[in-house]
């Protein structure tokens, strides 16, 4: 298939209810942190852009909302072209200027606080991180605490960012300001906004 | 409210287009991200005026579908003809089912009142805001007061707050009474009575604020932290009535005050219209069935109910205009 039909290809079948549910399950996501939601494949996007990851970007990205792909998604024309097809969002020039970024090779990515932050006095204008990830249960155990968690909760995602409890302990740090993060795998999707805490499991 | 959307067909499904309900949904995620954090959008006309809850109706629209179960309140009741209307349009726009019962909505939207029934895991209470700012009467730029968040500058709510015990040897502030969200923002609970304000406290809901005419988007995740702002020699306290609902004899619920005639004559009954007649239905039974109607069932204004209109709901309470038993 060329580029052409690829991009028109794979979109939303339904595109009002699909992104209503896409939504509704980032909102719960987000609003109970660790807690994984299923999230059957709405959209099929070229490769290496999951089906997860793509729908989520075809419910929340539009014309008002600069996006960065990491150098993988980056590199392919085809995935440009589908986000561009559906979406109508244009590329970030710099990760700092971007409010959504799909990783698909999070053990890869550059650091967290490359991205927007926001500001203190808009802490809302920072990027949301779409991480593309194996699965949530083969990774290093991350114990989790803060809003939207009744006592704790514990996710184990696979191939994340390199020093991720480092890094993620600094965007804490930074709160109001500081990033917010979304897992994607194949089936679901768990989230990580600025509040939640999370404690190392020793093994 | 004016519109009367003839054809289903002719409207977006939830009335408002696409770009607007991705706006509205990325504040919505953010204001989750951000626990008490005001977050901007860009409000747009609705087909009611903006005393009819505007904000709530965007958020509301932004985040339902068609699987959902919608409950409309105002005050405290689902016969208002502000609820009415809400759920009317709801029903119509986005052909969703409606109840009154509590415990079998997945959205509550509400204006002023948090059910008695507790709450539950993945519903969400959608709160039509007409003042998001809890510092608007300590400084009406609203530069300063993105400031004063900023830089978590409180001292002056506090003062605010103390003058009222000097004047009035308590807190006098009944209505809209300021919390701390999860120990950083100051927030304005909307014009509830304090009475709800422990229930906001680590609800297992999911509690968004819409205000349409001020454009502004907040929220409180579930299980976070709600402490309403008081003094170690003036703790918070709620309201307490000294006689229980005069329809259903409940207690430690929310009253209000019924006029009954020309001549003085009044009684207190349960503001939570739904909670006071399940009572009275099975006032000893702990399991109320639900009764949600289906997507374009009957007039769901039509549903028989005996519980008077109180006066008092027919005006918003203002802040600090309470009616406090003492
Ligand atoms: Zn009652």
């Amino acid at each position: 298939m060329d580029i052409a039909a690829q991009s028109i290809e794979g979109g939303f079948v339904d595109p009002v209810f699909d992104a209503q549910t896409v939504f509704r399950t980032v909102m719960d996501a987000m609003a109970r942190p660790g807690s994984v939601q299923p999230l059957p494949a709405f959209a099929r996007p070229p490769a290496p852009l999951s089906a997860t990851a793509g729908a989520i970007a075809l419910a929340l990205c539009d014309n008002d909302t600069p996006l960065w792909l990491d150098p993988a998604l980056q590199a392919s024309t085809a995935i440009k072209s589908w986000l561009g097809f559906h979406t109508g969002v244009p590329l970030a020039n710099t990760p700092a200027d971007a409010h959504f970024a799909l990783i698909a090779t999070p053990a890869e990515m550059m650091a967290l606080d490359g991205f927007s932050q926001g500001t203190q006095d808009y802490p809302d204008r920072s990027t949301t991180l779409i991480l593309q990830v194996g699965d949530l249960v083969s990774g290093s155990p991350l114990l989790l605490e803060g809003p939207g968690i009744e006592t704790s909760a514990t996710i184990a995602p696979a191939q994340m960012p390199r020093h991720f409890v480092e890094q993620w302990k600094q965007n804490i740090k930074r709160f109001p300001r500081g990033v917010d993060i979304i897992l994607a795998t194949a089936d679901g999707i768990a989230c990580l906004p600025r509040t939640t805490r999370i404690k190392t499991m020793e093994a | 409210m004016t519109a009367q959307p003839k054809d289903i067909a002719t409207y977006n499904f939830a009335y408002l287009d696409e770009q607007t309900k991705r706006m509205i949904r990325r504040a919505i995620l953010k204001g989750i991200a951000i626990p008490g954090y005001q977050v901007p959008f860009a409000s747009r006309e609705m087909p009611m005026p903006y005393g009819w809850g505007t904000g709530g109706v965007q958020v509301t629209a932004s985040i339902i579908g068609p699987g959902d179960v919608l409950k409309v309140i105002d005050q405290g009741a689902d016969d208002t003809t502000n609820a009415v209307s809400i759920r009317a349009f709801f029903k119509k726009v986005a052909n969703v089912a409606v109840t009154t019962d509590t415990a079998s909505a997945t959205i509550i939207q509400t204006r002023h009142r948090i059910p008695e029934h507790p709450l539950t895991a993945g519903q969400v209470l959608v709160y039509q805001v007409p003042i998001p700012e809890p510092l608007r009467f300590l400084e009406p730029r609203e530069t300063e007061t993105r400031k004063m968040h900023a830089l978590e500058e409180y001292g002056l709510m506090h003062v605010k707050l103390y003058e009222d015990i000097a004047k009035h040897g308590r807190i006098a502030t009944t209505y809209a009474y300021p919390v701390k969200v999860e120990g950083r923002y100051v927030m304005d609970p909307s014009p509830t009575p304090k009475f709800d304000n422990p229930k906001m406290h680590r609800s297992p809901a999911l509690q968004l604020f819409g205000a349409g005419r001020e454009k502004r988007i907040y929220a409180v995740p579930p299980f976070t932290e709600v402490v309403s702002l008081d003094f170690e020699d003036h703790p918070f306290e709620v309201q307490t009535f000294d006689q229980p609902c005069a329809l259903c004899a409940a207690e430690n619920v929310y009253l209000d005050e019924v006029i009954l005639d020309d001549h003085g004559g009044h009684m207190f009954v349960c503001s939570d219209t739904d909670h006071c007649e399940k009572r009275r239905n099975a006032p000893t039974s702990p399991l109320w069935g639900g009764r949600a109607e289906g997507a374009g069932g009957g007039l769901d204004q039509s549903t028989p109910h005996s519980t008077p209109t109180p006066a008092l709901r027919a005006d918003p309470p203002h802040k600090g205009e309470g009616k406090e038993k003492q």
